[in-house]
């Protein structure tokens, strides 16, 4: 059962990039420098999560034992092969972050975390600030003591050392699944299996911490006098549910194409059965956030919202909305979930919604009320995107078999029925 | 003529599922079947039809909702408003957000309980009700297959028992009513 990619698709997803790449070339010219940056950081940050998400999943399925998924593993399996573009193009945006190409994180500007700077130096391109009173020295207007307070924490040195933390583990754990998956291809047995098992009880424990640390670090700072406690989760419900769309899509795809024949009803509900309850989390963690932030009103937590109240509140409602309704109201029932048009319909848009999702998480933290609505350079850029996404993944799909033929599992999942 | 109801008992849930499709097969009906857990894949052979108990269920949610909106309403915004933490407190839609919690909480419970007590009601199985189960058996290793002369009026008894001893039948018994 090998699977080939059509030229069709290829056509398209290279023509998808085309607009991509002229998008960018168009917004980097001509677009707010700043804002250029932010779309390249929700692009890489929507996808990179999307792999993410996958890749939890699998050890998910792999620390439980569960086999009713073991059928349609190696499409999360290909999922998870975006993750080094994603990470390379993050690194590119935190490079420049860090060489003030952009400004991103306030926190990595040096004028606000420092108490004083040396006079004769204000006028130049680069003040000296420092922390401590010295001859020569003055008070440096621009000194945020909210920032400074959370050096600490948010300093550059440390914020690479964690993300480059995150990049190892997360690229080390996605070649091990791949390549354990593809050995048990040929040589069978239980102890492969028995190995991913330990491995994803492991990667659950790393990625429980990083989803939230990740989250905080990539995007929370974006809005650096901002906090939230429930912000990790509610990121991380994120990319679980675009995870859960992105593959039972595919799944649906190489069905359309008559490949994955065992595949049978209950697995597709089943996989529908995420999106519908991955929905549902993310609504109850976005929901959560915002009801505790508006209720207690307190400055320090109230400005995120206020700030999306009064630019973005409109595009906002819409997309929670339909984040929530789409998937609840038409999902709920037991034959939609069994219905492969229905289950493409609502897939895709609420995949565009979470999109937007990311989107709102970092824009209005860069471009702040100078907001007039989404710019065709940024739907440009998330569809080169996407389309270097549908390439790697379906490239990553024509790789390996398309069913793990040795899996232990196989056979229960094979009679998988509900 | 009298009616007579058949209780066919197997000692396995696959020889049980087997049995049923090799009667179902000869055109017999089966009226019911008792298991001490859930047999995979009866339900189409004996033609159960599907569970209408998910319809209730929603009903009972879409119930519970309306409930709490109406109570959250005359209790907090119509009858006294209430001023907690200065929330506006004369509109509905703009203190919806605190109300929330207690819109699903009310509707989870509605609907779990209005399902719980419909299936109890409906299956006859509420707690000091008759058992209705034909042998006490059934529900701890024994299946047992429930065929009523009254279904199958095109074949005898005798000619019922005798499709039924060539399965792998454990037991059975049969009584007039």
């Amino acid at each position: 059962m090998e699977f080939s990619i059509s030229n069709r698709a290829r056509i398209i997803s290279l023509l998808m990039i085309g607009v991509g790449v002229i998008s960018l070339v168009v917004s980097y010219i001509y677009q707010d420098s700043d804002r250029f940056w932010a779309n390249l950081l929700i692009n890489g940050l929507f996808f990179t999560f999307i792999s993410l998400g996958a890749m939890f999943f699998i050890s998910l399925q792999y620390a439980t034992e569960a086999a009713w998924s073991v059928m349609v593993r190696r499409i999360y399996e290909a999922v998870t092969r975006f993750l080094p573009f994603g990470i390379g193009v993050l690194t590119l945006v935190f490079l420049a972050s860090t060489f003030h190409m952009n400004h991103l994180y306030h926190w990595m500007d040096e004028s606000a975390t420092h108490e004083y700077v040396i006079a004769s130096t204000l006028d130049s391109a680069h003040p000296e600030y420092l922390n401590e009173l010295v001859d020569g020295a003055i008070e440096n207007v621009k000194y945020d003591y909210i920032i400074a307070g959370k050096t600490a924490y948010l300093n550059v040195p440390f914020f690479w050392i964690r993300t480059l933390v995150y990049f190892a583990v997360f690229l080390f754990f996605m070649n091990f699944f791949r390549k354990q998956s593809l050995r048990e291809d040929q040589e069978g047995g239980t102890a492969i299996n028995t190995k991913s098992y330990k491995r994803g009880a492991v990667f659950l424990i790393f990625f429980a911490v990083f989803s939230s640390t990740l989250a905080w670090d990539w995007i929370m700072s974006i809005d650096t006098h901002w906090f939230s406690t429930m912000f990790g989760w509610y990121t991380f419900s994120g990319m679980w549910v675009t995870a859960m769309i992105v593959s039972l899509i595919t799944v649906l795809y190489l069905k359309s194409k008559g490949l994955l024949p065992t595949v049978n009803d209950s697995h597709i509900h089943d996989m529908g059965k995420w999106m519908f309850a991955t929905s549902f989390l993310w609504t109850y963690l976005w929901f959560s956030q915002f009801m505790l932030i508006w209720y207690s009103n307190i400055p320090e937590e109230v400005t995120y919202f206020q700030q999306r109240f009064e630019t973005y509140a409109l595009p906002m409602f819409i997309m929670v909305f339909i984040n929530f309704a789409l998937p609840m109201v038409i999902l709920m029932a037991r034959d939609a979930k069994r219905n492969v048009r229905l289950l493409i319909t609502i897939g895709t848009i609420i995949f565009f919604g979470h999109w937007f999702d990311v989107y709102l998480m970092v824009i209005p933290g860069v471009v702040f009320d100078d907001w007039q609505g989404l710019e065709l350079t940024e739907i440009g850029m998330m569809i080169g995107f996407l389309g270097g996404f549908i390439l790697v993944t379906l490239k990553a799909l024509a790789s390996a078999r398309l069913v793990p033929e040795k899996s232990p599992y196989l056979e229960e999942s094979i009679q998988h029925q509900i | 003529m009298a009616n007579s109801v058949i209780y066919a008992m197997y000692d396995d849930d696959q020889t049980l599922l087997k049995a049923a499709k090799e009667l179902v097969g000869k055109g017999i009906k089966v009226k019911d079947c008792y298991s001490p857990f859930p047999v995979h894949g009866i339900d189409p052979v004996i033609g159960v039809t599907r569970t209408r108990l998910g319809i209730v269920s929603f009903m009972f949610g879409l119930g519970g909702l309306s409930l709490a909106m109406l109570g959250t309403w005359y209790f907090m915004i119509h009858d006294w408003p209430m001023n907690i933490g200065g929330k506006p407190n004369f509109a509905y839609h703009l203190n919806m957000p605190a109300f929330v919690p207690i819109l699903f909480e009310f509707t989870v419970f509605c609907a779990a309980h209005g399902m719980a007590l419909t299936y109890l009601i409906r299956n006859k199985t509420l707690p000091g009700m008759p058992a209705v189960n034909p042998d006490p058996r059934t529900t701890d290793n024994r299946f047992v297959l429930e065929i009523d002369s009254h279904d199958n009026q095109g074949m005898t008894t005798d000619a019922l028992l005798e499709a039924i001893k060539g399965t792998e039948v454990f037991e059975l018994n049969h009584k007039k009513y």
